[in-house]
């Protein structure tokens, strides 16, 4: 697994990214209450906001961490936003790209040098 | 408002922190938004219980008793009229009929004691000296809030005397040589207490309570949400120097006898406009909105009379989610021509999304009048 600075992390099988947030960034957001996912089979730019986040204090947005095409959602988000508390990092998933070179993710943390990141 | 400078602290910043608040500056304060327990379950937790609110950002002003006279040209409201040991709600009003600030004011045996909002504190007290003799701010002094269905009973035990008061009195009431300026009045639309209580009281004071285990403390975050469901209008959103009173849904606070025809008619900032508002119906009207998805509508969404109209009937003023109905709520400011059944149309990131009116308060209110 590897993460991003915007606090996202992203999981490859293949040249399938899953991607969802920290558990970090789910605690800071409080509970969530919506959540909108992007159109299958949109093509996304790295930085494109593709994800709005409500909780019940505010509106929050994810970025595309790469480009690529998105290729599954997590429908589940709809009915259960509460998902991206109780498991981030599972059951709480945002949603898949499909990338042409998966090595694109060397660049992202590692998980020991997010911990850092979210520590400092 | 303040900005540039670092937020204060609260009286009671210490045993936030050690109650695991998380602070957010707020109105050049830091204030705790939240507890362990979370937004959600701190708004449901004050509808069950009760909620401990500390409010000591607000301010507290004092006048003479004489003042009343002098305080009515500031405010729509009767003032005169005010019992001893009770206390109303009212506005400062502009010459345009809009808000400076909403605020309560109290008549206490030996002063009026007003409290009004933090972030036009200043403001107010200035406004305040340009028009009224012995303005006194009053220092040193916290301002607590207890609220929900079991705040009555969760308070009765440290201080009897809290059982036998009724919705919007204001009493002085000692608590172990401290003298509590106690009224049964909040702002979640749950029965509960406000109570300006002196420093170095307050930590006894509040410890007391939270050792109860009907009390739990509550974050700002809890307080919007509770606020907005009790159909509570924020001022600086739903309420402001461009918003009248009427428009805001307040028109009840202005008493008959400073409407027209009333003994002490107008005589306030905007008395033309507003009571004109009041014979002849404002231009725009406040309301409540349930957008039909999930998605929150919040402040600053435009609204339109259908989905593809290309002129707003007004804007979202304040919104969010509901934690006790469970679904997204909102307030709204829309053209008064716009008929109460009409389907609406927020606008939501570039989508018109539907929304219903709906009446006010979303969840009922539990005072004890």
């Amino acid at each position: 697994m590897k993460f991003t600075e915007d606090h996202e992390w992203l999981s490859a099988d293949g040249n399938t990214i899953t991607v969802g947030i920290t558990p970090h960034a789910s605690e800071q957001l409080g509970d969530v209450v919506f959540v909108e996912l992007p159109e299958l089979e949109t093509q996304v730019a790295k930085g494109d906001e593709i994800v709005v986040i409500e909780s019940v204090k505010a509106a929050s947005d994810i970025t595309a961490p790469i480009d690529g095409e998105i290729v599954a959602v997590n429908d589940t988000l709809a009915d259960n936003p509460a998902l991206v508390n109780e498991d981030p990092t599972g059951e709480g998933w945002f949603f898949k790209l499909r990338v042409d070179d998966p090595a694109a993710l060397d660049e992202f943390m590692t998980e020991d040098e997010y911990k850092d990141h979210i520590g400092g | 408002m303040d900005g540039a400078t670092d937020p204060k602290n609260l009286p009671l910043a210490a045993l936030h922190a050690e109650l695991g608040a998380k602070f957010v500056p707020f109105a050049g304060w830091s204030m705790p938004v939240q507890y362990a327990r979370g937004v959600m379950g701190e708004h449901q937790w004050t509808r069950e219980n009760a909620g401990l609110f500390d409010v000591s950002h607000m301010g507290q002003v004092r006048l003479p008793l004489g003042a009343d006279t002098a305080l009515e040209t500031l405010v729509p409201v009767d003032v005169i009229g005010l019992a001893e040991g009770r206390q109303r709600y009212a506005m400062f009003t502009n010459d345009a009929g809009g808000v400076l600030d909403d605020l309560m004011i109290a008549r206490h045996a030996d002063a009026l004691f007003l409290v009004v909002n933090a972030a036009c504190h200043a403001e107010d007290v200035a406004h305040l000296h340009a028009h009224i003799e012995g303005v006194e701010e009053v220092s040193g002094r916290a301002l607590l809030a207890l609220q929900g269905p079991k705040a009555a009973e969760a308070l009765a035990t440290i201080l009897p005397a809290a059982r036998d008061m009724r919705f919007m009195d204001s009493h002085v009431v000692d608590w172990n040589g401290a003298a509590l300026w106690i009224s049964r009045s909040g702002y979640t639309g749950e029965d509960g207490f406000e109570i300006s209580i002196p420093d170095e009281a307050a930590e006894p004071f509040a410890r007391s309570l939270l050792s109860d285990d009907r009390v739990e403390p509550i974050g700002l975050g809890a307080r919007d949400a509770l606020r907005m469901e009790a159909g509570l209008p924020l001022y600086g959103q739903d309420m402001s120097e461009t918003i009248s009173p009427v428009e805001a849904g307040q028109a009840w606070a202005i008493g008959k006898i400073r409407r027209t025809g009333g003994d002490r008619a107008g005589g306030f900032p905007g008395a033309d406009t507003i009571l004109d508002q009041l014979t002849n119906g404002a231009p725009r009207r406040r309301v409540g909105l349930k957008p039909e998805g999930r998605a929150p509508m919040r402040d600053g969404v435009e609204l339109y009379d259908s989905a593809d109209a290309t002129d707003p009937i007004g804007h979202v003023t304040s919104g969010g989610f509901g934690p006790t109905v469970g679904h997204p709520i909102a307030l709204g400011l829309i053209d008064a021509s716009v008929p109460k059944d009409a389907p609406l149309y927020g606008d939501v990131r570039g989508k018109r999304l539907p929304v219903t009116q709906t009446t006010l308060p979303f969840t009922p209110h539990g005072y004890k009048r």
